[in-house]
């Protein structure tokens, strides 16, 4: 037995130190299929002082770790390192507080997202942040890549939610940065720590902020001839001055998709749906769905059914949040892409991606967050055929390079990891990546934290074809 | 005093002494009142990129937050964090170093909350860029967040990349009376809590009356004015009253000329004991309770920032963790900027 897993056995009993082969390779991958890596252990804490003292014994051995909590990242931010241990948090998945006047939680970090807003309900009040997998993807993973989802328009991301963070750094020091205020004195560390990646440290209770739910929601999908007419539409709504809570956009395949999936049933003949929703007090939707309706009437769509009732919303945004997980009836593979474009060049954004598809004879479906300009191009690949991974692999990067030529971003919400790292330096220069190496530096001198993510370095991990992911087969969750 | 005219005029200024400090407006004397050659920002002035359809802009930072205001306004977008100090010439720089919002950060949050990338001069006088300039971004370490508040003690900020909204078609403003800051605190919960999403929720100073402000299309504000009416006891401001009452709030024209003015950044359940504490001092409750700025001609021994007076800049300071003492060295290896305590 190693020296290393010695010393984690007098921390962990043994059915909570998984070594096995067996047990291992439940962990090898993360919603980023194509990479897998076998690490030394599984460590199972149950409490933040067992999270901390396997913390403190890594930095003394300079033991590799990464902190994992449901393993749906679409970045590989939590992919195992070879020799290093996976510190999995599902166990610390209570919530310590839940105060309806000041509208916070405080969570352990493998609390269920979809679980903050559960316990909140019975007290009207909400968790805004909504990634697709929300209803299996921890608290702890959102808050290590700043998460999205569909209202990050009018709400933002995840750590526009996140008021205070209690962390073992990989120094092994405790904090508390923030706190219960929606207020603060001094730099925000909080909001530096939101969005680490995991290469900090490891957050052990986390404070939210709830929002109140909003009284009435306002729903209309609108199917178009074009999508540059769906992207015309979004523009005339912006420029209108409304803030809906989402607004998303889907191409023809994925349309398909959806059909084939969940019988969601759209207007025929339509290249493109948008959904747009409006919410808030019954008084100001009222007359605010008034000019949505006049905005979305001259945009000329085939046909616009706003939602009647709650059932009829459902089904439109069960179409919508199946749409990823549906692609995977139309192809045995495909890599969900996550990059930012300027909202006004988005048409252009989907002919240029639209043209390098045909070039490469790759097929790719859109789904995207088109309020802000978020777009989740699917490319869709056989991993049977020889190279073809590795195709759509380099045409998922020349649509990245893309993003950030157009003035925008290789990642809106999923996170560098190890997916994107070689495509940091398209948006940061040598310095920049510099700085951002002695920060991390300040938090981790060894490097022990989640490394090979982020950063472009030499030990990646080899590419390797598995399919689609288990829970995604078997829709419990979704890619976005 | 040295007053750079561009970026790289910055960088030197910064490589120039061995102790920096960058100033704007300086409309929070406290918090530049320490030992280092200033940087006057005033030169370094102007939006550079301002697209109202992609509800961005990004402007030098040393640029007034009033020409800011008016070029959203003249588009009918804003910046719904209402920053504070706007007509005594507050800078956007400023505002981020010192990290304050004004009574619209209900909402939807405040300046951390729309920040989206800087430009800065770090303690090497190289001029870096950080974050993003969209929306939604998600690449690298969220350095813009923690210039919020870091009060030009990690680097200098040269330029700053926000987010912006559509500014309502309309708003309102109501009063609410309140006897004691017991009912006050009782509103100040119900409404938070409630349906109506009010854009400001605020214990108003010398009293304990609430002002609320909600924001919408035009038609609907009347009904919803009426309800909170129906609920809690008060009366609708006119738009001329409404306008002079926040803008005394943002402008701090209530704290007296001889008192030192704090923030305290605070939760409702602690509101009870910091009125208390302070019998006889002018607060004002903003934020729909989380923050409280106080006037008071001593000091606190609430955990305090003091932007003007005669008070600690830190009051009830702590022992920091070492991380942040690895966090400078990180950013300002030579120790060219102040240190974050005095």
């Amino acid at each position: 037995m190693p020296a290393a897993l010695q010393r984690l056995a007098q921390i962990l009993p043994a059915d909570r130190l998984l070594t096995s082969a067996a047990e291992l390779a439940a962990y090898e991958s993360d919603g980023l299929t194509a990479f897998r890596t076998r690490p030394l252990a599984i460590a199972v804490p149950e409490t933040q002082e067992e999270v901390i003292a396997l913390v403190r014994l890594c930095h003394e051995l300079q033991l590799h770790f990464v902190a994992r909590g449901s393993g749906t990242s679409l970045s590989g931010g939590s992919l195992p390192v070879v020799g290093g241990i996976v510190i999995t948090l599902n166990r610390l998945n209570r919530i310590l507080k839940l105060d309806p006047d000041q509208r916070l939680a405080i969570v352990e970090p493998g609390v269920i997202n979809s679980q903050v807003t559960t316990a909140a309900t019975p007290h009207d009040l909400h968790y805004a942040p909504d990634p697709s997998s929300q209803s299996i993807c921890t608290i702890g993973g959102n808050v290590a890549f700043n998460s999205g989802g569909a209202h990050c328009l009018k709400y933002g991301m995840t750590s526009n939610h996140v008021l205070g963070i209690k962390a073992v750094l990989a120094t092994g020091e405790v904090v508390q940065f923030g706190g219960e205020s929606r207020e603060s004195i001094g730099p925000d560390a909080c909001g530096l720590f939101t969005g680490n990646e995991g290469l900090f440290g490891i957050a052990l209770e986390i404070t939210l902020q709830l929002l109140p739910r909003a009284e009435s929601f306002h729903t209309v999908l609108a199917g178009y001839q074009t999508l540059e007419q769906a992207g015309d539409a979004v523009s005339a709504v912006i420029a209108a001055g409304l803030l809906p809570g989402a607004m998303e956009i889907m191409d023809a395949l994925a349309l398909n998709a959806a059909k084939a999936a969940v019988h969601a049933e759209y207007p025929p003949g339509c290249e493109a749906v948008l959904i747009v929703e409006l919410e808030g007090p019954r008084e100001s939707v009222a007359i605010e769905k008034q000019s949505l309706e006049a905005i979305l009437t001259a945009s000329r769509p085939v046909e616009m059914r706003p939602a009647r009732d709650a059932k009829e919303r459902l089904a439109i945004w069960k179409g919508r949040k199946s749409a990823f997980s549906a692609v995977g009836r139309l192809s045995p593979d495909f890599i969900v892409q996550d990059g930012v474009v300027p909202r006004r060049r988005l048409g252009e954004a989907l002919r240029r991606i639209d043209s390098m598809s045909k070039e490469a004879g790759i097929r790719v479906a859109n789904v995207f967050h088109a309020g802000d300009g978020n777009l989740h191009p699917l490319i869709l690949f056989n991993g049977r055929e020889e190279g073809a991974l590795e195709r759509a692999e380099d045409l998922a990067g020349r649509i990245l390079k893309m993003c950030v030529e157009m003035g925008g971003s290789i990642t809106g919400e999923h996170g560098i990891g190890v997916e994107k790292r070689e495509f940091l330096a398209d948006m940061f220069n040598q310095y920049e990546i510099d700085a951002m190496l002695r920060l991390r530096a300040a938090f981790d001198p060894h490097g022990i934290a989640n490394p090979g993510k982020m950063f472009p370095g030499k030990e990646a991990p080899s590419l390797s074809h598995h399919g689609l992911h288990p829970l995604e087969k078997a829709g419990i969750i979704s890619r976005e | 005093m040295m007053t750079p005219e561009d970026i790289h005029e910055l960088a030197e200024a910064v490589r120039s002494s061995p102790r920096v400090l960058a100033i704007g407006a300086g409309t929070k004397p406290r918090l530049s009142q320490i030992e280092a050659t200033k940087i006057c920002m005033q030169r370094l002035q102007g939006i550079i990129e301002y697209d109202p359809g992609e509800f961005t802009f990004t402007a030098l930072a040393g640029t007034p937050l009033a020409e800011i205001a008016a070029a959203l306004a003249a588009k009918q977008q804003y910046l719904p964090f209402d920053p504070p100090l706007i007509g005594a010439g507050a800078t956007l720089g400023g505002t981020v170093a010192a990290g304050l919002s004004g009574p619209g950060r209900f909402r939807f949050g405040g300046v951390r909350d729309f920040i989206l990338g800087v430009r800065y001069i770090d303690g090497a006088g190289r001029v870096l860029r950080m974050g993003g300039k969209v929306v939604k971004n998600a690449a690298g370490f969220d350095l813009p967040k923690f210039f919020v508040g870091s009060l030009g003690r990690f680097g200098v900020l040269a330029e700053l990349t926000f987010k912006v909204f559509p500014r309502p078609a309309s708003s309102m403003t109501l009063r609410l009376s309140s006897a004691d800051i017991h009912s006050s605190l009782n509103m100040l919960r119900s409404i938070s809590r409630g349906r109506w999403e009010v854009e400001a929720l605020d214990i108003l100073p010398r009293s304990f009356d609430i002002a609320l402000r909600i924001a919408g299309p035009e038609a609907a504000l009347p009904l919803l004015a009426t309800d909170l009416l129906a609920h809690f006891d008060g009366a609708k401001l006119s738009n001329e009253e409404a306008a002079t009452l926040w803008e005394d709030l943002r402008e701090f024209r209530w704290v007296p000329p001889d008192a030192a003015l704090l923030k305290i950044p605070v939760a409702l359940d602690q509101l009870l004991a910091l009125y208390s504490s302070h019998l006889g001092d002018s607060i004002h409750v903003s934020a729909g309770g989380n923050v409280a700025w106080l006037a008071t001609p001593r000091t606190t021994q609430w955990p305090a920032m003091t932007l003007r007076g005669n008070s600690p800049l830190w009051t009830a300071p702590t022992q920091r963790p070492a991380i942040w003492q690895s966090i400078k060295t990180a950013m300002d290896p030579e120790q060219r900027f102040p240190t974050l305590d005095p």
